[in-house]
């Protein structure tokens, strides 16, 4: 028999094996041989996933301290902590990923300060009122918790497995959200009027959240190389329809108004037609001018350069360390 | 209330609002620490120092001292008896705006607090006061981890550059200035350790300078004298804007609506 070493394929061949893996719904690892596209994909889903995470932990970091009795303080923190923690374990597959082309943590965080990397549309909005919190911790991670979940089954194992951590905390993230919604919602009249004018505030960047139905909307989208590679299993419009029917009667439930008076569910097309978002203004958010980018952006880069000489002073010890034990 | 309930609610007000304010600075950081690892870690900490916090406000409410959340959310500065110096601000700016916070005094502010926490948990092991004994136990497993964090950041960032040992210095004699006040146990000190509920005053401060100096040997770091009290005696009920400040972020929201019953 005749052996031919993995090697020694033409890059078609190896090209036609990796493929075969996909259809066979095997998962690659982070040592396997993968097409550029492949990997340059999972690079910009994940890292924008991961800085997504990081950057989403902003709106709420506001209303940590203020949470107004210590069980809210409790939960709150606990919940943005998770997001850091899902940030920093998405970074840690994605800087595998990365390495092979010489390029590390340091790197992904100038893209995020030069807006090269792009996260969240959500996490560009301001967060004005405690409702914020709530509607944030309900509805964008419910959102989230079903573009998370959708691919669980990715092809890309490193990516599944943080995957699925994340979806378990997830959980506990929307028990907290609607725990404060209804908090709210069966208050006092200023409170449910706070938790209205919330809901107004985030529900066009709701809808944005899944992105545009077709590329036509703004020009250009990763969703077909990402089906082609079994990295995600559904379409924008697929998610969002998902959400709406998820979500709708939960929120009419709470004696809430969706601020869309177009909204209706189509029996005969079996599905919901809303109002269209501004997709323009998505494009423009996500490129890093939304309301509350550049404060953002900027609380994040002020403190890495405010930190320096803290990192400086580990890699210093770090050093000095491997020289003692070598 | 009998006098002996007013020296034990005493006691149990500054171990609260001690960890109460703390645990706030701390929560200040959360998204600009010096690394992601240390942003994830840090607010654990918090998290869990927020939660010794609410155990002993939950031991004042069965005391009659009120709620919960009246206590952490209700009441003037001048009523907290935490130390002045853990109310101090984490540096320039806000949390939301151009903070320039300072990482050194942070660890160092910590890694007092860390030690002096452990060793009044060791001596509330043996309280007259029973529910302290209970709750001083609940805490000192997390506080082991919690102490061990400080101990490693302390040891790196003092044995690693020039920049890092002169800022961790600066910070050490800063904290040292203040740091009395959070072995003070305020007027009724006395009372407080004659009634056995924790060890005295001069114990606290003997065995914290013995395990101080100890950690410091490790870097070759020396310092002379007691720590002072140059600020006031938060124990006492005086304090500074940076109080009032955090008080008034701390309960935005839970003064935002009088007749609001759940939140
Ligand atoms: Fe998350
Ligand atoms: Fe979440």
């Amino acid at each position: 028999m005749v052996t031919v070493r993995f090697s020694e394929l033409t890059e078609e061949e190896k090209y036609n094996h990796f493929m075969e893996r996909i259809e066979n719904d095997e998962k690659i690892e982070a040592d396997d041989w993968m097409p550029d596209e492949y990997r340059n994909a999972l690079i910009k889903l994940i890292s924008s996933h991961g800085i997504s995470e990081i950057m989403g932990a902003l709106p709420e970091k506001e209303w940590v301290p203020k949470a107004p009795t210590i069980n809210r303080k409790l939960s709150i923190m606990a919940k943005v902590q998770d997001e850091m923690g899902h940030g920093q374990l998405l970074l840690r597959v994605n800087e595998d990923l990365i390495k092979p082309l010489g390029r590390n943590r340091e790197n992904v965080m100038n893209d995020l300060f030069t807006k090269k990397l792009k996260f969240h549309n959500v996490f560009h909005m301001p967060s004005p009122t405690w409702a914020d919190a709530a509607i944030i911790a309900w509805l964008v991670d419910g959102a989230a918790i079903l573009t998370q979940t959708m691919m669980l089954k990715t092809s890309y194992g490193p990516y599944g497995r943080a995957l699925k951590r994340i979806c378990q905390e997830e959980s506990f993230h929307a028990k907290h959200g609607e725990s404060l919604t209804l908090a709210l919602a069966s208050g006092t009249s200023n409170q449910k009027q706070m938790l209205q004018e919330s809901l107004n505030r985030w529900w066009e960047s709701l809808l944005m959240f899944f992105g545009p139905k077709s590329k036509k909307d703004i020009g250009s989208s990763s969703v077909d190389i990402n089906i082609k590679y079994k990295l995600r299993t559904k379409t924008n419009e697929q998610l969002r329809q998902e959400f709406l029917t998820k979500y709708v009667p939960k929120i009419k439930l709470l004696g809430l108004t969706i601020p869309d008076e177009t909204l209706r569910f189509d029996e005969e097309k079996e599905e919901w037609i809303y109002r269209e978002p501004d997709w323009k203004k998505f494009k423009q958010v996500v490129s890093g001018n939304g309301p509350k980018s550049e404060e953002r952006i900027a609380l994040r880069r002020d403190s890495y350069k405010n930190n320096e000489w803290v990192r400086n002073a580990l890699a210093a010890y770090h050093q000095k360390n491997r020289v003692f034990a070598g | 209330m009998t006098k002996d309930n007013k020296y034990i609610s005493e006691l149990i007000y500054q171990l609260a609002d001690d960890n109460f304010i703390h645990s706030y600075r701390g929560s200040e950081w959360l998204g600009l620490a010096p690394h992601i690892e240390e942003d994830v870690a840090f607010s654990s900490i918090n998290q869990d120092t927020m939660g010794h916090a609410s155990m002993y406000f939950e031991l004042l409410e069965t005391l009659g001292e009120g709620s919960v959340d009246e206590l952490s959310h209700n009441r003037k500065p001048k009523d907290f008896r935490n130390a002045i110096i853990l109310e101090e601000a984490n540096g320039s700016g806000t949390y939301l705006d151009q903070p320039e916070y300072d990482w050194a005094f942070t660890v160092i502010r910590h890694l007092f607090f860390g030690v002096l926490k452990e060793i009044r948990l060791e001596s509330l092991n043996q309280s007259s006061y029973e529910p302290l004994i209970h709750t001083s136990r609940k805490i000192q497993t997390e506080q082991y981890y919690h102490l061990m964090h400080w101990k490693t950041w302390f040891t790196q960032l003092m044995l690693s550059t020039q920049e890092a040992r002169d800022k961790m210095e600066q910070a050490i004699s800063r904290v040292w200035r203040d740091f009395g006040g959070v072995i003070s146990l305020g007027k009724y000190g006395k009372e407080i350790s004659d009634l056995k509920l924790i060890a005295s005053e001069d114990e606290l401060r003997s065995e914290w300078l013995r395990r101080i100096h100890q950690i410091f040997d490790q870097v070759g770091f020396s310092i002379e004298g007691n720590p002072g009290m140059e600020q006031g005696n938060g124990r006492n009920g005086e304090h500074t804007e940076d109080l009032t400040s955090a008080l008034n972020i701390l309960s935005e929201v839970y003064h935002s609506d009088i007749d609001a019953v759940t939140w």
